[in-house]
């Protein structure tokens, strides 16, 4: 009991990590019909990006209050990592509307190498570590041989990501921009002859895509305290499995979908091997794919010709 | 154009001077723009560097040198392109829509593929000339490191070349095959010694049995959702590579695997050896010469299934597949079935070189068969031009040599410091290479393929048709 409740605590705090990033390629996928592969090494520079203005505000400004510097860092992680997607989607996804069927999802794939590889180069490969930002922690069930914790991390990470997400669920349905993005989700063209800028607006999907993105590379480095180039590979991927066994294209299917993944993955290292923790979760987006392809709240994929 | 040519002739055009300014004027706002979101974006992890002190602690270090060099290298591209490359691209762009859309058949590849196949199969000989003429001795170094390992290069990016370049399915995980044939081989040859000419075939056919495997469920798929699946099978793979101790000994991996013998005849320094049997002098030169003209072969064979097999209709098949799938399906072809053939093919391949490469290192490791192998891969496909064959090697060749040939160049390391190691850099220019292939030509850098068969006429017909691959309208009918 005591095993499951703490895994139950420890899945959703991971889980909460990778809705964040599923967003962003639900809504990449969902108004330009492209998989994002550059989204998850999106995530790992910002992770760096908060790792250095932590490093910067601690040691050059000197900042000791950890709430003023994690916010301090979440809002600068936020801004880089945003400037950084519009950057790539003016650089190397927009001239490519148009284009052949591949041509988008290559380009992406070469962004991903071009990102992980740039950090490696510039930061080095090693795993760069940072002393716990916050630390504490609450015994909820106090068995003396497993007391089940719940740290302050954990309690941050899901108030950062719940408020994070009830204001971004109020961007997309309650204002001009949420009602452009959704119309160009609908109908690209139609959207543009009711006069919507449509390159605006898949330019602002990027950004917000990336900006919730930003928020889990913080909160992975607040969590983990470690992090280094390669770490955008596997959240990216399994981000994309909770996108897709979500609904790709569904806002909220994302986030239930990042729950589930992180729950799978910690209730399989704590029942079974961690060893193989990774293969159940590349498992999960196989199966979803093959038996479920719409996922869990999506809508059936028609195609149009 | 007036404000173009102005800009580009400078002063000594007749064009008013307020043109010219106004070039300028848009060069330099464009400039610094450019530079401002460089200097953005870089801040953090180029004016930045995180090291490890004494202590084992994170601290800073500032590069603002650095920082300053690249962000003026931005500007200053900015600058370049706004006042002289864009405006010549729309001259070329009117150029030729001016000119009439006449493109006669080349006769460069005629000439160009016996050449190359003539150069290689004398290659090792050339290389022991020189040795001969210089008196060094680097022959090994050249046909090993050179030739061999393009030509693994090679052999992959035919093999993937299938999938992507012809059917259309973005494969990210196809090193997983290479995997399979490689530890095929090593287990294989390992535990019951059988030879290296019969575990080639069975490690191909091992490789295109785990395509059909995988293949089977997910080719229904959509192509995005194919390449993630791909990917993650890939991952699996390596996974179990890794963790499946018993059985392939995980990260430490497989040593001692037997190397490919003579006809039975070893090549080692004993008197049944090769050296012994030929009376020659024992030297690794042989093992090497014969290792360089199995993959030459196996290569050429890939080369020759692949020439033939886009003649047959599945062929065809294949690259209609990659045009338009749902024309394909309305036209009765069986997608599933001609996906399957071409992952099934590619996948044999891949098997072949996997166990060529086991069989010439003498080991494996799950290190060998990284996501990044993948993407190299994959950049050799993109960047030779996806379909094309001479691409696919003149591309393989130039991604190995550049790097063999950097990490030689002194001056280089003058330039960036003793510490500079242009493998480093490699995954960078490449993944780099990629987008700029997709944006500039998406037929390839360095040949471009035309689908087999055209259809004329239908600019005319259909103002908006699909494009081909090319991105670029469907004009003529060649056989």
């Amino acid at each position: 009991m005591e095993v499951f409740v703490q895994q139950l605590i420890n899945g959703l705090t991971l889980g909460s990590i990778y809705g964040l990033i599923a967003i962003g390629y639900t809504m990449v996928f969902g108004i330009i019909g492209m998989v994002n592969f550059a989204h998850g090494d999106v995530f790992m520079v910002s992770a760096f990006v908060a790792l250095i203005a932590y490093l910067i505000l601690t040691t050059l400004v000197g900042i000791g209050s950890a709430v003023v510097t994690l916010i301090a860092i979440l809002v600068i992680s936020m801004v880089m990592t945003s400037v950084l997607s519009w950057v790539i989607e003016r650089i190397a996804y927009r001239p490519l509307r148009g284009s052949f069927r591949l041509a988008p999802l290559i380009s992406a794939v070469g962004m991903s190498i071009f990102l992980a590889n740039f950090v490696q180069v510039t930061q080095g490969p090693r795993n760069k570590s940072i002393p716990p930002i916050v630390s504490g922690e609450f015994v909820l069930m106090g068995s003396g041989s497993y007391p089940v914790t719940l740290s302050v991390k954990q309690i941050i990470i899901w108030i950062v990501t719940a408020t994070l997400l009830a204001a971004f669920w109020f961007v997309v349905t309650r204002t001009p921009l949420g009602r452009a993005q959704r119309a160009c989700e609908q109908d690209r063209k139609m959207a543009a002859l009711l006069g919507i800028d449509v390159d605006r607006t898949v330019s602002l999907t990027f950004v917000i895509g990336a900006a919730l993105a930003a928020v889990a590379g913080t909160m992975y480095l607040m969590y983990y305290g470690v992090v280094s180039f390669s770490d955008g590979f596997n959240p990216g991927v399994k981000a994309f499995t909770a996108a897709v066994l979500g609904g790709i294209g569904s806002l909220p299917g994302a986030v239930v979908g990042g729950l589930l993944i992180g729950l799978v993955e910690t209730f399989w290292s704590a029942y079974f091997t961690t060893d193989y923790k990774d293969v159940a979760a590349f498992s999960i987006l196989a199966i979803t794919l093959i038996f479920l392809p719409q996922g869990l709240l999506g809508r059936p994929d028609v195609e149009k010709v | 154009m007036a404000r173009s040519d102005a800009a580009r002739s400078g002063v000594s055009a007749p064009a008013p001077h307020a043109l010219h300014a106004a070039a300028l004027g848009r060069a330099l706002r464009a400039a610094a723009m450019a530079g401002f979101i460089a200097f953005a974006l870089f801040v953090p992890l180029i004016g930045f560097n995180t090291v490890q002190n004494m202590r084992n602690e994170l601290v800073l270090e500032t590069r603002f040198d650095l920082l300053a060099v690249l962000v003026a290298i931005v500007a200053g591209g900015a600058f370049l392109n706004t006042l002289f490359l864009e405006p010549w691209r729309l001259r070329r762009i009117e150029a030729a829509r001016l000119r009439a859309p006449t493109r006669t058949a080349r006769a460069g590849p005629k000439i160009f593929a016996p050449a190359a196949i003539a150069f290689v199969i004398v290659y090792p000989a050339l290389i022991l000339l020189m040795d001969a003429l210089t008196g060094h001795s680097s022959a090994v170094k050249w046909i090993d490191n050179f030739g061999i390992q393009i030509l693994i290069y090679v052999m992959l990016g035919l093999g993937l070349n299938i999938v992507v370049g012809l059917a259309g399915l973005l494969d990210l995980g196809y090193v997983a095959f290479y995997a399979v044939g490689a530890y095929s081989y090593a287990l294989l040859a390992k535990t019951f010694g059988f030879s290296f000419f019969l575990l080639l075939p069975l490690a191909g056919i091992l490789a295109a049995f785990w395509g059909i495997l995988l293949g089977f469920p997910v080719l229904r798929l959509r192509g995005d959702y194919l390449a993630i699946v791909t990917l993650a099978f890939g991952e699996i793979i390596r996974l179990v590579l890794i963790n499946w101790i018993p059985v392939t000994n995980g990260y430490a991996g497989i040593s001692g695997i037997p190397r490919p013998t003579f006809f039975g005849i070893p090549f080692n320094a004993n008197d049944d050896g090769f050296a012994a049997t030929f009376g020659l002098e024992f030297s690794p030169i042989y093992r090497t010469i014969y290792l360089y003209y199995i993959i030459l072969a196996l290569v050429l064979l890939t080369a020759f299934v692949t020439t033939r097999l886009r003649k047959l209709p599945i062929g065809r098949a294949w690259e209609a597949l990659r045009e338009d799938e749902i024309a394909c399906r309305s036209l009765g072809i069986n997608t599933t079935n001609t996906k399957l053939t071409a992952f099934a093919i590619g996948a044999l391949f891949g098997g072949f070189a996997g166990a060529f490469f086991a069989a010439r290192q003498g080991f494996v490791s799950p290190e060998s068969f990284t996501f990044m192998e993948s993407a190299t891969i994959l950049a050799v496909v993109v960047l030779g031009g996806m379909g094309s064959q001479m691409g696919v090697a003149v591309a393989a060749v130039l991604m190995v040599a550049c790097t063999e040939i950097l990490r030689d160049l002194d001056f280089l390391k003058q330039v960036f410091g003793t510490d500079f190691d242009p493998t480093q850099y490699r995954m960078l220019v490449f993944g780099f290479a990629m987008v700029a292939v997709m944006i500039w030509k998406p037929r390839g850098f360095v040949v471009t393929r035309d689908p087999s068969i055209l259809l004329s006429k239908l600019r005319n017909t259909a103002p908006e048709a699909p494009r081909n691959v090319g991105g670029e309208p469907i004009e003529e009918i060649r056989k």
